[in-house]
């Protein structure tokens, strides 16, 4: 039988938005905390054979310090490189031989890792996630290290050096955040911090901060929850219970002015990027400076696509988003001036359609259009189990900021309780000209035409 | 057999809850794999003949709809290379009795996404959006497939923003290496050796009247489907769709599409340098013209490329990345069109690593001429066949499938058979096809990079006669952008 995933209940009472299709969105999970703390979900859905087994260690670059920058996203390399029953080379050769994939990410506040398999392949992707998670140390040496720190060094080339404005995004950090915040530097991290890292750094960091009671598990997807929780006890009732991870002291972070930079890069066209501190994710302002990126930014008819982009054609592109993240948030507009146009211009108009925003608020039709679309991409959310930002992932990041594995209504609740005011109101408090961060990339002289 | 690993004896103390400790001296034994139940496409016909596949997907309230007309960029006319991505481009730009900017509102207001692209073989115009709103959003499709008015301010916009991303196009080496390659292999005049999206000088000069030659040539109901998948039933759905479509007449007779025909391979191997001074790795492409998506040998080339280059544990990766840490990940891919498109081995390497990773591109393309392990060919088949029914859980995924299925006019039992096709590959079939598209020493190789640093230890190597590209040569000379 195919059950439904996701239950869409008509709500009761016709909202007074006649576009809103007003249907409920909600998973039905199970969860429990083995006795070595690991807290587990599980979640049916038999739309196709597959299941993923998605894990997420609360731990991100965040955690690092100042000298070993980029360790925790290396460290997550190091649990591909094999575990005490798993030697190198079988987590990914086993688990493509049973047609399965897998990947990890690591953020600042977080690292997560997924492995979708076929669903008669469940045990062994849960044999491999409990082994890296109980008994990781025991395959590791110092040669693993000097493999993946290689490996690490060319992700930062590949992803940052050698791409286009590839560096604007670690000097905004550097330029938002003071040094003793742990936003301050990227999460790639930087080459002397890389080539610093050691075997005893794995170690204590495996000790700190990979502990079961400090990881959160989802298994869903094409599962009988009863087999399921059956098989997540027994493979990972032997992985040893940890230490929480000591509170960390996050120093409290404001602009008091403008911070102006030039860089350059190997470009032909000079870019700026405008940046503000912000309300933390799920904090009061957070949903709504989403609708604000949306009115400046989102679509053809936005406010600075239509002046920069259509109508004066002095921009190649502009853009804008709230980067929604635990311990702060910033807020982002980047613009690429078309030749023989400056960042100068464009900032002029940007600044000009801020003021404006701040004095008069939003229409009743961009707040609707903005938040029609929001409501649409939950659905969309919803189509796939695994992978990056699949269902599974959405569970997972759910549960680790509120504690409900099941709070996609509430999420989309903070979106439809905005009206224009709200809007008008965290464009005013959270986007003032005098305290942000202004950087513009500008072509080095001589860069091949 | 089982092995009894040091680590076993202390598991016994560590269990805390009563439950049995797993066995982890050998990776748990499997099941079978599930069945494959793959979607049931219903295929209907509108009264003007236009053929819809629908397929019902019930889990999320979204459809996915694709108009896809069987002409790409790879029928632009000669001398209008860019003609196709700009057509399809142009038709959001007014329809119907709506302005460009009216489009997008309503398209936004919906929560849908609607977009028209034009790939190497098919034009499409695609619709995704929540269920509750596709007759809304229908409507907009149609104008903007049926409709369009190709404004002439719009163009000059249009063409203003690709000549300032055919400049930009410069600054990325991945960019630079990838046409570079196929300028290499296929020359200025074929299809394949220019960018989709033409060159400044195919952009500047083409009229609405091009465009338009070009719509009215592609965009006919004999020559396009329609696709539907998601949250409907074909029974709701025929209705809105014939209110939207069936009316679509032919304005002139559809004309056959011209085939770009098959380029020459190389007859020997040449190594190309694109110097970009300064950066930390170099760009490297090495290959040939491949193999048309006809190919009899498609299930063994899948296979073998698995092996090659196409998963994490194939044998570039593991040995540029994880064996010699060189670069964050090296693949290869065999990029099957109506006509043969290239064969590409592909990877970003550190700098001063350049020609110690292109010895080891070489020792592996030579390699795969031998038989391959049963156990690596085994791994590699199940990898291509047990992730089958990954490629069907989304309304977009089937849809691409399907998009497949018509562009390429694969037979009607493709799906349920792409399992078994895979299954029956034998170690002899992979080495029969890796010997006649693995021609390495005619390859062709393709490094964009810091050529002060990196040129040196190439021509040590002395893999063949090497030339250098100027970006000129690669783009065509750089756009005139006033003011």
């Amino acid at each position: 039988m195919k059950r439904a995933a996701v239950l869409l209940v008509l709500a009761l009472g016709v909202p007074a938005a006649a576009q809103t299709p007003a249907q409920k969105i909600e998973v039905q999970y199970t969860q429990f905390t083995l006795p070595n703390g690991l807290h587990v979900i599980l979640h049916e859905d038999h739309g196709v054979p597959l299941v993923t087994v998605n894990t997420w260690y609360h731990v991100g670059s965040a955690n690092e310090r100042p000298g070993r920058t980029g360790f925790a996203h290396l460290f997550e390399h190091l649990m591909f490189m094999g575990s005490g029953h798993a030697p190198y080379g079988q987590f990914d050769e086993r688990l493509e031989a049973v047609g399965g994939t897998n990947n990890a990410s690591t953020e600042n506040d977080r690292t997560n890792y997924y492995i979708d398999v076929p669903s008669n392949a469940l045990e062994l992707a849960l044999f491999f996630e409990s082994d890296r998670m109980g008994y990781l140390l025991d395959a590791m040496k110092p040669m693993t290290v000097d493999a993946q720190r290689d490996v690490v060094k060319n992700e930062r080339r590949q992803s940052y050096e050698n791409r286009p404005y590839g560096m604007a995004d670690i000097t905004l950090g550097e330029m938002l955040f003071p040094e003793n915040h742990p936003y301050h530097w990227p999460v790639i991290g930087y080459m002397p911090d890389l080539t610093a890292a050691t075997y005893e750094d794995v170690v204590a960091f495996f000790k700190t901060y990979y502990s079961p009671s400090n990881a959160s598990l989802v298994v869903a997807g094409d599962i009988d929850t009863t087999k399921a929780r059956t098989l997540v006890e027994q493979w990972f009732s032997d992985v040893k219970p940890g230490p929480a991870p000591a509170p960390m002291t996050i120093p409290g972070v404001a602009l008091t002015g403008v911070q102006k930079k030039t860089i350059t890069d190997r470009v032909q066209l000079p870019r700026l990027f405008l940046a503000w501190l912000t309300p933390r994710h799920l904090e009061p302002g957070d949903a709504a400076l989403d609708v604000v990126a949306d009115v400046l930014a989102g679509g053809k008819n936005s406010r600075l696509y239509k002046r920069l982009v259509y109508d004066m054609q002095i921009a190649q592109d502009v853009s804008a988003y709230q980067e929604s993240q635990a311990l702060c948030s910033t807020f982002h507009i980047t613009a690429t001036p078309r030749p023989g146009h400056t960042p100068d211009e464009l900032q002029t108009v940007i600044d000009e359609e801020i003021g404006k925003l701040q004095r008069e608020g939003p229409s009743d039709h961009e707040v609707q259009r903005s938040l029609n679309q929001i409501e649409a991409s939950f659905y969309n959310r919803m189509e796939r189990l695994g992978g990056f930002s699949g269902k599974a992932d959405q569970i997972n990041a759910y549960f680790t900021e509120t504690g409900d594995p099941n709070w996609f209504g509430q999420d989309l609740g903070r979106y439809r309780a905005l009206s224009p005011s709200n809007i008008r109101a965290a464009a005013t408090a959270f986007l003032p000209r005098d305290r942000r961060v202004e950087l513009t990339v500008m072509p080095e002289p001589g860069a091949s035409k | 057999m089982r092995r009894v690993l040091p680590g076993l004896l202390v598991l016994a103390g560590v269990v805390t809850s009563g439950q049995q400790a797993p066995d982890r001296t050998r990776p748990p034994q499997l099941g079978p794999p599930p069945p494959l139940n793959l979607p049931t496409i219903q295929n209907r016909r509108l009264s003007n003949g236009l053929p819809v596949w629908l397929v019902e997907l019930h889990e999320v309230p979204v459809v996915q709809v694709n108009l896809v007309v069987l002409r790409g960029s790879g029928n632009d006319p000669a001398g209008q290379f860019g003609a196709a991505s700009l057509t399809a481009a142009m038709l959001e730009e007014g329809a119907g009795s709506r302005s460009s900017l009216e489009i997008a509102d309503a398209v936004d207001f919906l929560g849908a996404d609607l977009g028209s692209a034009s790939g190497i073989d098919s034009s499409a115009i695609r619709l995704h959006v929540p269920v509750a709103r596709i007759a809304d959003a229908l409507g907009l499709m149609a104008d903007v497939a049926l409709r369009p008015t190709f404004p002439k301010d719009e163009l000059e916009r249009l063409r203003r923003e690709r000549l300032t991303n055919i400049l930009q196009a410069r600054d990325n080496p991945a960019t630079i290496d990838a046409l570079a390659f196929n300028r290499a292999l296929y020359g200025p005049t074929h299809r394949y050796g220019t960018a989709a999206n033409g060159t400044a000088q195919t952009i500047a000069a083409l009229t609405t009247e091009d465009l338009r030659a070009f719509y009215a040539a592609s965009f006919q109901p004999a020559n396009a489907s329609l696709l539907i998948v998601g949250d409907v039933t074909i029974e709701k759905t025929l209705p809105l769709l014939e209110a939207s479509f069936g009316g679509w007449k032919p304005a002139t007779s559809a004309s056959p599409p011209t085939s770009v025909g098959d380029a020459p391979e190389p007859a020997a191997r040449q190594i190309y340098l694109v110097d970009k001074p300064g950066a930390p790795q170099s760009q490297i492409r090495i290959g040939w013209i491949g193999v048309a998506r006809s190919t009899p040998d498609y299930f063994p080339i899948q296979v073998l490329n698995t092996i090659l280059g196409g998963s994490f544990s194939s044998r570039l990766n593991m040995n540029l990345r994880e064996k010699n840490g060189y670069t964050y990940g090296a693949s290869s891919q065999f990029d099957m069109r109506t006509s043969a498109g290239p064969f590409v081995a592909a990877a970003g390497v550190q700098t001063d690593k350049t020609a110690d990773a292109l010895r080891e591109f070489f020792n592996e393309l030579n390699g795969i001429a031998k038989t391959v392990p049963a156990d690596e060919l085994a791994r590699a088949k199940n990898y291509v066949s047990l992730r089958y029914p990954e490629g069907f859980e989304t309304s977009g995924d089937i849809s691409r499938k399907l998009e497949d299925a018509i562009v390429f006019h694969l037979p009607a039992d493709y799906f349920s058979k792409y399992v078994p096709n895979i299954e029956a590959v034998t170690a002899a079939d992979v080495q029969r096809v890796a010997q006649k598209y693995i021609q390495p020493n005619r390859f062709v190789v393709v490094i964009t990079g810091d050529l002060k640093v990196i040129e040196p230890p190439i021509r040590v190597l002395n893999l063949g006669s090497i030339k250098t590209m100027t970006l000129d040569e690669i783009f065509g000379p750089a756009p005139k952008l006033t003011q």
